[in-house]
């Protein structure tokens, strides 16, 4: 599906050299560029203040933007008050109607729009029974559960067939459980209706799990556009490599690149091998990142001549799924290891000495 | 986990019924929770209640008749004002013994002024016949029967007796009656003539404008209310000053600058001239009649309506008006169909309030409203403290407080009291 996206010409969404200034001194959103596919589950992640909520905003016409143009299916938006741009909206504390029925909910954007009695109630019926709530339509969402009111708000943003609905972190609400399970089910609905989704959240797991692609923000800008495993095998940036999983990063100074291979020179001492990815020439500053379950302690698993670290063991953490060691490597006391719970895995006890390293493609040498 | 497969009463740890227990531990924190609140329940029920009690049972109470004439009262028991004939000569006898002593403990001119309430005239007769009766000798000077009505020719009017005869009982529904423009007559309950009907009239001006105000004050606190709620915190606070100042300022002050304003010769007056409106010898008028009462009791009541629907509509989240837009519902269908029923529990509540404090309104009225424009409460006010009928006074409040009572049953039935939030 992602696929269909990256040719420009056929963007169903799309946000050109698009600013946004709330006091006319400061921008929130700094020269967007984003072109979002039919049928794409794109998702906005950043953290809070980072402008992508302030995006989503536009687009669903409650903001408008200072600068630039913002299209839907090719037409400008800009001028387009909310109501006529036939986008479904999911919120945040999912702003169900407190004086209505479930079903009135629902029927509300029928009626708005004219519709029939049968055809309302057939609709509503359908919506209803895709997220399962089909015995609910009675109730008032104060008398259902987080969950089940997010299944609602789902359902009321669908019902009347839009190409285009927008989720501000619609799961923020529901606890850890039941946010995995609501994850699976809205990607799932979003794909077997071929509906575009725009998302935004801060949880990088939500945005990991579901989207085809995800839009990282920080401060006003798109700072990689991606799909999940590029963004977190490949981040563009420290930034990047820093917000999205976990990350190890030790400052330094490059040595050398050859082949494709940067020898950096950790601040705490040491040589390491790395994949040079913002930086060109030795001498550079570079903070260099490394994802916990991507050290390796076993020398034989390393490439011949590959450098390592010497490491001491702080701490030992038993997390049940995954050991989760803390090492000191090069003066760094937060250096974390993940190792797999198997049964022929060694469990570091504090205070052992011991050799690391890593593939040199596992870790990225980045802007300091 | 025994407990609750015992068949009998639960029981504590040491045996006791549970529910024993838990009154005896729950009794220490109740009455020390009444003796926090004694001192306020003593002061209310010692300066509020019991003077209400009292004036409730001042509009029908009547002893004056049966402790001023306690023997007049006895020879009428057997008079029958059916028959439309005078009494006979015993009870004329029994009304001089009992003047004779009222003259002196000088309690004649009152009773003279509570029967005028009910039969104009008499209030001279009594006054009248005060100087002259103690003259006479009860033993020799008979038959009063003459001597009475040549003292004054109402003695011989069958009217006057069958006033007396009505108004001997120690309750009396006579205040009601006149309360709602009904008299006695000789055939029984009758409609007063229609120069004397002005209660039914006041009571119904008094509801109407009550309602075209808290009307007035909806219409023009909503909008308020609503900038209030939805206006950044810095501009909300000061508008909310704004709404608040007329708080801060006596009652007496506002009004006497509507009046200021609205006079004949006021400021919008003075306006209207120079721009050309209205011509300067056809002054609007302005004051002195209901516009005038409307105006500055909406100006004065406005904070009541608009700080209940403030703290209601603050409660409403902007998403629901954003939410009701993505589904594709215009500005005015979102308000009317999202926004505006959940504010109707602030309606209500600045409505009630709104209502029952212009019911029994007074000073306002008596300033700027003229004749036409005056609240049953004037009426009340002028019967307490010029007329001094406390009785008539008392039941025209009873009826008010019955009217209030009765509406908000009503509200209650039609809306729902819980359905009401003033914060």
């Amino acid at each position: 599906m992602s696929n269909a996206t990256h040719s420009g010409d056929a963007a169903f969404v799309e946000f050109e050299r698009v600013q946004k200034s709330y006091d006319g001194e400061t921008l929130v959103v700094k020269d967007l560029n984003l072109a979002i596919g039919q049928g794409e589950f794109l998702t906005m992640l950043g953290p809070s203040g980072s402008g992508k909520t302030t995006c989503l905003m536009m687009l669903a016409g409650f903001e408008t933007a200072t600068n630039g143009d913002i299209r839907l299916g090719g037409r400008p938006i800009n001028n387009i008050p909310p109501h006529k741009r036939g986008i479904g909206m999911v919120f945040q504390n999912y702003a169900l109607f407190p004086h209505m029925t479930i079903a009135e909910n629902l029927s509300f954007p029928l009626e708005v729009r004219k519709m029939g009695k049968d055809e309302r109630e057939a609709k509503v019926k359908r919506a209803l029974d895709m997220v399962e709530m089909g015995a609910f339509g009675g109730r008032r969402p104060a008398q259902l559960s987080g969950g089940q009111q997010q299944r609602v708000a789902l359902a009321r943003a669908l019902v009347f067939e839009p190409e285009l609905v927008l989720m501000d972190e619609p799961l923020g609400a529901l606890d850890k459980q039941l946010r995995e399970k609501m994850q699976f089910e809205i990607k799932h609905i979003s794909d077997n209706l071929g509906i575009t989704v725009v998302y935004v959240t801060h949880d990088q797991t939500e945005a990991l799990t579901m989207s085809d692609r995800v839009a990282v923000f920080d401060d006003g800008r798109i700072q990689q556009l991606a799909p999940p495993d590029k963004l977190y095998e490949e981040p563009e940036n420290s930034f990047v490599a820093q917000f999205i999983g976990e990350n190890n990063t030790m400052m330094g100074t490059i040595e050398s690149i050859n082949n494709g291979i940067a020898v950096v020179k950790l601040d705490g001492g040491g040589l390491i091998d790395c994949k040079p990815i913002n930086v060109s020439k030795p001498g550079e500053r570079t903070r260099v990142s490394i994802r916990p379950e991507r050290v390796e302690f076993n020398k034989e698993r390393l490439q011949p001549g590959a450098h390592t670290l010497k490491a001491e063991v702080l701490e030992f953490i038993y997390m049940g799924d995954i050991f989760r060691t803390r090492l000191r490597v090069a003066g760094n006391d937060e250096f974390i290891v993940k190792t797999r719970n198997a049964p022929d895995q060694k469990r570091l006890q504090p205070g052992t000495m011991l050799d690391i390293g890593w593939l040199p493609t596992d870790c990225r040498a980045l802007d300091a | 986990m025994s407990d609750t497969t015992q068949a009998g009463p639960v029981l504590a740890a040491d045996g006791t019924p549970l529910k024993t227990s838990l009154n005896r531990a729950l009794r220490r924190q109740k009455m020390r929770a009444l003796a926090l609140i004694a001192p306020l329940l003593i002061f209310v029920l010692v300066t509020f209640i019991a003077p209400i009690g009292d004036m409730l049972f001042r509009s029908v109470e009547n002893k004056i008749v049966q402790d001023t004439l306690p023997l007049t009262v006895a020879a009428l028991a057997d008079w029958d004002p059916g028959l439309r004939e005078l009494p006979e000569e015993p009870v004329y006898a029994a009304l001089a013994a009992d003047l004779q002593v009222a003259v002196k403990e000088k309690l004649h001119t009152k009773l003279g002024t509570r029967l005028n309430y009910e039969n104009t005239g008499m209030s001279s007769m009594f006054r009248q016949i005060g100087r002259d009766v103690t003259k006479w000798d009860l033993a020799t000077d008979g038959p009063f029967k003459e001597k009475f009505i040549e003292e004054n020719k109402g003695w011989g009017d069958f009217a006057t007796w069958r006033t007396l005869k009505s108004y001997s009982p120690t309750l009396t529904s006579g205040y009601f009656l006149n309360s709602v423009d009904l008299e006695k007559g000789p055939d029984g309950i009758r409609a007063r003539d229609d120069n004397q009907r002005i209660y039914i009239t006041l009571f119904i001006r008094t509801l109407w404008m009550a309602l075209v105000i808290t009307g007035a004050c909806l219409l023009l606190g909503y909008p308020v209310a609503w900038l209030l709620a939805n206006l950044p915190n810095k501009s909300a606070n000061l508008l909310m000053i704004l709404v608040l100042l007329p708080f801060w300022t006596s009652l007496l002050v506002r009004t006497s600058a509507w009046k200021v304003l609205l006079q004949e010769q006021g400021v919008i007056n003075d306006v209207l001239v120079a721009i050309g409106f209205v011509a300067d010898e056809s002054r609007l008028q302005l004051i002195n009649n209901q516009f005038g009462t409307i105006t500055a009791m909406t100006h004065i009541l406005l904070p009541f309506m608009i700080l209940p629907l403030y703290s209601v509509m603050k409660t409403i989240p902007p998403s629901y008006l954003r939410a009701a837009k993505s589904l594709g519902a215009t500005d005015w269908t979102a308000f009317w169909r999202v926004y505006f029923p959940q504010s109707v529990p602030g309606i209500g509540a600045g409505a009630i309030l709104v209502f029952i404090l212009s019911i029994g309104f007074y000073i306002t009225p008596e300033l700027v409203g003229g004749t036409k424009g005056v609240f049953i409460s004037n009426r009340i006010a002028y019967h307490i403290s010029s007329s001094l009928n406390w009785g008539l006074a008392a039941a025209l409040g009873t009826i008010l407080l019955a009217a209030v009572m009765l509406l908000y049953w009503a509200y209650d039935k039609i809306v729902g009291i819980d359905n009401v939030k003033l914060g």
